[in-house]
């Protein structure tokens, strides 16, 4: 089978990428071993939050400038970095997913535990403020679910008064949330998700009125709406109140959201979702990488004038650490990394930690480096880049995004 | 330094981290609350059972070993193998005489082709289906694929001196429902392999590919017919020939279950085992054959993914070879499961989760409005016929229905 370009790793970037590539005419694959790192997301997606002692960003596009030249931001440019931006959030209007924030300026959501942390796009059913307050939400109430281990609305509670917002606490149950409860080591709120349609959604809505009769705003852990905001809309209409919801710890609804809306319009979009494979070897003509086996296709079964790497880092494997290297799995491409092992970790875990920053070797273009020659035709893209520690600038999403945005629109022109 | 490298853990145990993917993509937790789910059922669980095979729960059977686990998980950690070796290893109760029938395909089929008329009529009759479901536990729901007077094999045998007169040669494993209840899918892939040039051969010897029988614990049996069914498909891959077959959960079964549930090793003919419509497709996508079309043909299809082809990673062959029928106009669905898992959905205490597993890809099915449901699996089509009224047929039998025999002959350079 033949195609313009062959995307491997099915996650932010991937998707990024395979979408607009399908979108500019051009027949795409994507290769993916398993369910993307999306499903791990708080549902938020930061592009450049906070600077390098730590400080929170209100612009994040104006500080694009002052990054060191490895980061992947300054190899796209603070220009084209902003441009790209707006576009993943016209990318994800399509795919039916309105997100709340813009790259012009970072806005505040609350994470699972009550803090405030400054961001880029969050789905439109999270917990935002324009503010670290939470203020503007009137009278709170956070109202968990009995039996449902992943949620603790007093720690919650707790966090919010440190910043002076009091909130009631309060919880629910309904007949549908008891028969899950059953099962409670696995009572899950992807698996709640799944039964909140209808009426269990109507009678889910009158339990929060219920629990929560003078709120003005209600804070709810993310159990509603895995296929999209339509359920949380309703939500909204039957109680009359402001019903945010706090993601869980993963899987997270919103995190599955994203990845479901993302690939269905992927594949409405022409695209070939090979889920549950492996690229298992690579066969190149000169500087090029020609065609690709994965491990249900076989031998030369792939072949693709363009590749995009877009395999994530330790996390997903698309880095590998072995206690005397570190590599690249797919296509043993070079690797930046640091000193040996003693200078790839900090003893104290909550330091920042320097094997974060590292990643395959590429030039400007993105292009990947094997033994020192670049692969004229291998580009990588999202976290498997080096060059930045997206964890301490909360950088992960908006480098997935805005590189696999950048090299789409490359190798689309092409 | 001396350190362990690799991972030596059969199935690949101890590289899940515990994240629930697999338990968000399992079609039995989300209606059923007894199943603890696969990450539970699978390597949480065995963390246990290694210490003691006390820990194992029962609640295990309720996996009906879709793989859809598997194919979700970002560390290829086989989750499904993991429970259904459990299963096979911890559960000491003897199989039940309902179990014992159900897997029993070629036995059943044997005894029921000889006297397919009066079979048919007494699996029809209410009364018998009311014991059916009441003494024996299969649910009265369910509708027992008819049985045919004339096998497969036996039909093939008229063919044998025309088959053996082709230069090129495929062996067919056609499986249990083609020899005793549906000749006509074995027919049509004849049909369409002689028009491109493939006579097609029976193996020495076939046996069922024993799915049945390992989902029922019938382990002895099962490997027994797979030792005979791999020895055969090493004479016919001796001899020059790839072996294909027209159901992915036969194909699936020879190919990875043998080895990782029954121990049975396969790893030099692995790669022979093909499905008819992927040998087709590479074929074709090669240029090696081509095909005419009847001018006329047009309909409206979906193409189904069947578990266990969602496993192989194979939809996109089947899915491809559809859309190359000039005519066709193709309405994607999700790849979702059926809800019926061969023999599982047919026990009483499992048929309602069966229905509630396929209720959204009914739905989809429904709203698809096609004249054609096309899958690889003939369990889905008992399922999915029942369920929504569509009617279901293999991609092979499309293409038999969409193609001009003699002028694809032609085209192929065959007499």
């Amino acid at each position: 089978m033949n195609y313009d370009t062959i995307i491997i790793g099915g996650g932010l970037a991937g998707l990024v990428a395979g979408i607009t590539l399908q979108e500019r005419g051009q027949r795409t694959a994507i290769i993916t071993t398993g369910q993307g790192a999306l499903h791990f997301s708080s549902g938020s997606l930061a592009l450049l939050s906070r600077d390098a002692d730590g400080n929170p960003i209100e612009k994040p596009l104006e500080h694009i400038d002052s990054l060191p030249a490895s980061h992947p931001y300054s190899k796209v440019g603070a220009a084209k970095a902003g441009e790209h931006a707006r576009a993943v959030k016209a990318l994800f209007e399509r795919a039916g997913l309105s997100m709340l924030g813009s790259e012009d300026s970072n806005h505040y959501y609350m994470t699972p535990v009550g803090l405030f942390k400054s961001t880029w796009l969050s789905t439109a059913d999270s917990a935002v403020s324009p503010t670290p307050d939470g203020s503007g939400w009137g009278r709170t109430a956070i109202v968990g679910i009995k039996g449902f281990l992943d949620f603790y609305p007093g720690f919650i509670a707790d966090n919010l008064a440190k910043n002076g917002l009091k909130c009631e606490v309060a919880a629910l149950t309904t007949p549908e949330l008891e028969h899950l409860r059953k099962n409670n080591t696995e009572m899950r709120a992807p698996g709640i998700a799944k039964i909140m349609h209808g009426e269990a959604l109507e009678r889910f809505a009158k339990a929060i009125v219920a629990a929560a009769p003078g709120a003005e705003t209600v804070i709810i852990p993310a159990v509603v709406g895995l296929d999209g905001q339509k359920d949380i809309d309703a939500l909204r209409r039957f109680t009359g109140k402001n019903v945010i919801c706090l993601s869980t710890h993963p899987i997270s609804v919103q995190g599955v959201r994203m990845q479901l809306a993302l690939r269905r319009y992927y594949e409405k979009m022409g695209g070939t979702y090979l889920l549950g494979d492996n690229v298992t070897a690579g066969y190149m003509d000169g500087d090029r990488l020609k065609a690709i086996d994965t491990a249900n296709l076989g031998h030369g079964s792939l072949t693709a004038r363009n590749f995009i790497l877009a395999t994530g880092s330790f996390f997903s494997r698309g880095l590998v650490a072995e206690p005397d290297r570190i590599f690249e799995p797919v296509f043993g491409v070079d690797v930046v990394t640091e000193g040996d092992r003693s200078d790839w970790f900090k003893e104290n875990i909550f330091e920042e930690q320097p094997f974060v920053r590292f990643g395959v070797a590429t030039d400007n273009d993105f292009r990947v480096k094997k033994d020192g020659k670049t692969i004229g035709n291998l580009y990588a893209v999202g976290s498997i880049l080096g060059g930045c520690n997206s964890l301490k600038e909360g950088s992960g999403a908006g480098v997935a995004a805005v590189t696999a945005m950048e090299v789409a629109n490359r190798l689309a022109d092409k | 330094m001396e350190y362990q490298v690799k991972n030596i853990s059969a199935n690949d145990f101890e590289q899940c981290i515990k994240c629930t993917i697999c338990t968000v993509y399992c079609p039995v937790a989300a209606v059923n609350t007894a199943y603890p789910g696969p990450k539970q059922a699978g390597p949480d669980g065995e963390r246990y059972r290694l210490k003691n095979p006390e820990f194992y729960n029962n609640a295990l059977k309720y996996c009906l070993n879709c793989k859809r686990c598997e194919v979700s998980c970002p560390n290829n950690v086989r989750i499904g193998d993991i429970i259904q070796t459990a299963r096979i290893r911890y559960d000491k109760s003897a199989p039940k005489l309902r179990d014992r029938m159900l897997a029993s395909t070629d036995f059943m089929g044997k005894v029921a082709t000889k006297m397919a008329p009066v079979v048919n009529l007494m699996l029809g009759f209410s009364p018998v289906k009311a014991t059916m479901h009441g003494v024996l536990g299969i649910d009265r729901h369910r509708t027992f694929p008819r049985y045919t007077s004339t096998t497969f094999e036996k039909w093939m045998r008229t063919k044998a001196p025309s088959q053996a007169a082709f230069s090129k040669k495929v062996a067919y494993f056609h499986g249990c429902y083609v020899n005793y209840n549906y000749p006509q899918l074995g027919k049509d892939v004849v049909t369409v392999l002689n028009a491109v040039g493939y006579g097609v051969q029976l193996l020495e010897k076939e046996r069922c590919c024993g799915v049945a029988k390992i989902s029922n614990r019938l382990i002895d049996s099962a490997k027994e017919d797979a030792q005979l069914n791999i020895d055969s498909i090493r004479k016919a891959v001796k001899a020059g020939m790839e072996v294909v077959g027209a159901s992915s959960t036969c194909i699936f079964t020879m190919r990875d279950e043998y080895p990782h549930l029954l121990g049975v090793d396969n790893a030099d003919v692995r790669d022979d085992i093909s499905l008819v419509s992927v040998f087709l497709y590479k074929l074709i996508d090669s240029g090696k054959v081509k095909l005419a079309f009847k001018p006329g043909f047009r309909c409206r299809v979906t193409y189904h993914t069947p578990c266990h082809m969602q496993k192989l990673g194979w939809g996109i062959y089947s899915s491809s070879l559809v859309r190359m029928i000039p005519g066709v106009e193709f309405e994607p669905i999700d790849s979702l499961c059926c809800g019926i898992a061969g023999t599982y959905g047919f026990k009483k205490e499992n048929y309602p989760y069966s229905q509630a597993i396929g209720k959204e890809l009914f739905d989809q099915i429904e709203r698809a409005r096609v004249d054609y449901v096309v899958t690889d699996c003939e369990t889905c089509k008992w399922q999915i016929e029942m369920s929504t009224g569509a009617t279901v047929i293999n991609p092979v039998s499309l293409l038999a229905m969409a193609i001009d025999v003699e002028a694809t002959k032609k085209l192929n350079g065959i007499k």
